[in-house]
């Protein structure tokens, strides 16, 4: 199938809209559909575009819905769309967060055929969204299929435009955990624990974590607790006796790259949270490093780690139960890497592919038969 | 005598102009109704694709023989009413009840396991899929159509035609969880 993605927003400043359209390209592409992105690109940055994508010019700074925010718009870009749409020859054209005065509009606006898009924003008070709806409805009306990456996108979709839309979360990038190397010096021959969020959310559970580590560390001198995440490191220490706090090492916000090398770096990865994940990205992260998930008994984590089978959950809030199953694991490298194995395995169905097959199925879904593929409309209007 | 001059090529203007906007929402209302016969044209597919699909899946060696009536029964119940009710309130409650005995089937713990089961079980929950797809997308079609057919202008100029109002199909669409499945929908 040959999909046409549009990216409203500037494709080298790093953002979720952006990391999604090219995780989406790569998987469909992986799945052996030809795929052609067009996004708004500073010039100069032309050079370091992966060969799918096309720049369609400067993205310009603009006042937009309560901040600044660079937007391609203008006669040019219009101009720039559509002769990428003629050119593709695209049999599906997906757009994203079209709501967005940008490229994705101005798709919609000037193609005729069958459009998918996906909505991103989640903001119950995305005023620009509800001011500009009679202006938006004309290019939106095309639109076949619509797509919200979460619960509460698709709550501001309904809410602001009407209609429905399918839910299909983000992917999970497991390539890029998968291979990621350890830290220098992790996890070490004492064993090490892991943690991930911000510290000073009470809702993540560091607190549980740390009373447990307390328990622990008395027992075991070499046990380290790797943290990550931004928050007050100092704040989190205190909580411990002394002679523990210099077992914690924290590495404040990190980069994605980091990240990856952080879930590689601990012999357990914990997830303390009280409460409040719809989901738990967190666990498929450190799942798809292969790192043995101990979770609190949440929904979300319970149906992520498949009821138990592919990380070990504990009851909420328990720092004594936390200590015992973190003791049990760290006893038993065996059981390590059995759970290992089978996050590995558990995640593969929260996979960019998978996701990506769900796409197409949208796809296939809104072409109707022997349809005719995109193509751009002659002259100005829709 | 240039005053009337002007006064008429005033006029005409005006009503070039508004003939061009009448005709500018008669071609949106248009492509609305288009989008909605498409997307119904897509949900029908999909659901007699599902039936044919639990109908293949049903009579395999790898589904015990109360299963096997319980799909089998569900299926054809759904295509009977598919065919003798169009889109009417009889096929939406068989769709639905077809649904729910997926759900009770298919989410069975064993029945992934079964040799030469898994390929028909994936078809069979690719088609439930593709209806919760379908659903989606033809109502949300029906939505604007009905929104864009509710203003005055197109009420009152009749701009819809003779086009009957649309109107939704429902019915409950949740594809089964089948145990190891793929895919996040």
């Amino acid at each position: 199938m040959r999909v046409g993605l549009v990216c409203p927003y500037t494709w080298e400043v790093p953002g979720g809209v952006q990391q999604h359209v090219g995780d989406l390209a790569e998987a469909l592409i992986g799945l052996g559909h030809q795929v052609s992105v067009l996004a708004p690109c500073d010039e100069g940055a032309e050079a370091a575009l992966p060969p799918h994508v096309v720049p369609a010019g400067r993205a310009v700074p603009v006042p937009y819905n309560g901040s600044v925010a660079r937007l391609a718009f203008g006669v040019r870009a219009a101009a720039r769309v559509r002769r990428w749409l003629r050119e593709g020859g695209f049999d599906v054209l997906h757009v994203h967060e079209p709501a967005a005065p940008s490229l994705s509009l101005l798709a919609c606006w000037a193609a005729e055929g069958p459009i998918v898009a996906t909505f991103h924003t989640s903001n119950p008070r995305s005023r620009a969204m509800a001011a500009s709806a009679p202006a938006l409805r004309t290019a939106l009306e095309k639109i076949s299929g619509r797509i919200a990456v979460s619960e509460a996108a698709r709550r501001t979709l309904v809410e602001h435009l009407g209609g429905d839309a399918v839910l299909i979360p983000n992917g999970v990038a497991v390539h890029r955990f998968a291979a990621a190397d350890p830290l220098p010096g992790w996890p070490g021959g004492g064993g090490a624990i892991g943690f991930l969020g911000r510290l000073d959310e009470p809702r993540k559970g560091l607190r549980v974590l740390l009373e447990a580590f307390a328990l622990l560390g008395r027992e075991r001198p070499g046990l380290r607790l790797l943290v990550a995440g931004p928050g007050d490191a100092g704040e989190a220490r205190a909580a411990l006796p002394e002679d523990l706090r210099e077992r914690v090492v924290a590495l404040g916000r990190v980069s994605e790259a980091d990240k990856a090398r952080a879930y590689r770096s601990v012999d357990v990865f914990c997830a303390p949270n009280l409460g409040g994940e719809s989901f738990g990205i967190v666990l498929t992260e450190a799942m798809s490093a292969g790192a043995p998930v101990l979770a609190s008994d949440i929904p979300a984590f319970r149906s992520v780690l498949g009821g138990g089978a592919a990380g070990e959950l504990f009851p909420v809030g328990d720092p004594e139960a936390l200590a015992a199953r973190a003791a049990a694991l760290l006893d038993r490298p065996e059981r390590r890497a059995e759970l290992s194995g089978a996050a590995r395995e558990a995640v593969r169905a929260f996979d960019w592919r998978a996701v990506a097959a769900d796409v197409v199925r949208v796809y296939e879904t809104v072409l109707p038969s022997g349809a005719p593929a995109v193509a751009a409309d002659g002259g100005a209007g829709g | 005598m240039a005053v009337w001059a002007a006064w008429g090529a005033g006029l005409v203007l005006v009503l070039v102009l508004v003939s061009f906007y009448v005709s500018w929402r008669a071609t949106r209302l248009d492509r609305l109704h288009t989008r909605v016969e498409t997307a119904w044209a897509a949900l029908d597919a999909a659901l007699s694709r599902r039936a044919a699909a639990v109908q293949e899946f049903s009579s395999g060696p790898w589904v015990e023989p109360a299963s096997a009536v319980l799909l089998a029964d569900a299926a054809a119940a759904a295509r009977r009413a598919g065919s003798a009710d169009g889109a009417g309130a009889a096929r939406e409650l068989a769709e639905s009840d077809l649904s729910r005995t997926l759900r009770a089937v298919l989410e069975e713990p064993g029945l992934a396991e079964c040799p030469g089961g898994r390929e028909p079980l994936r078809e069979v929950e690719a088609a439930a899929k593709r209806v919760l797809l379908a659903r989606r997308f033809h109502n949300d079609a029906v939505a604007h159509t009905r929104q864009a057919r509710a203003r005055r202008l197109v009420r009152v100029l009749r701009l819809a035609g003779g086009a009957p109002l649309p109107g939704f199909f429902e019915m409950d669409d949740e594809p089964p969880r089948v145990p190891g499945s793929f895919g996040a929908l």
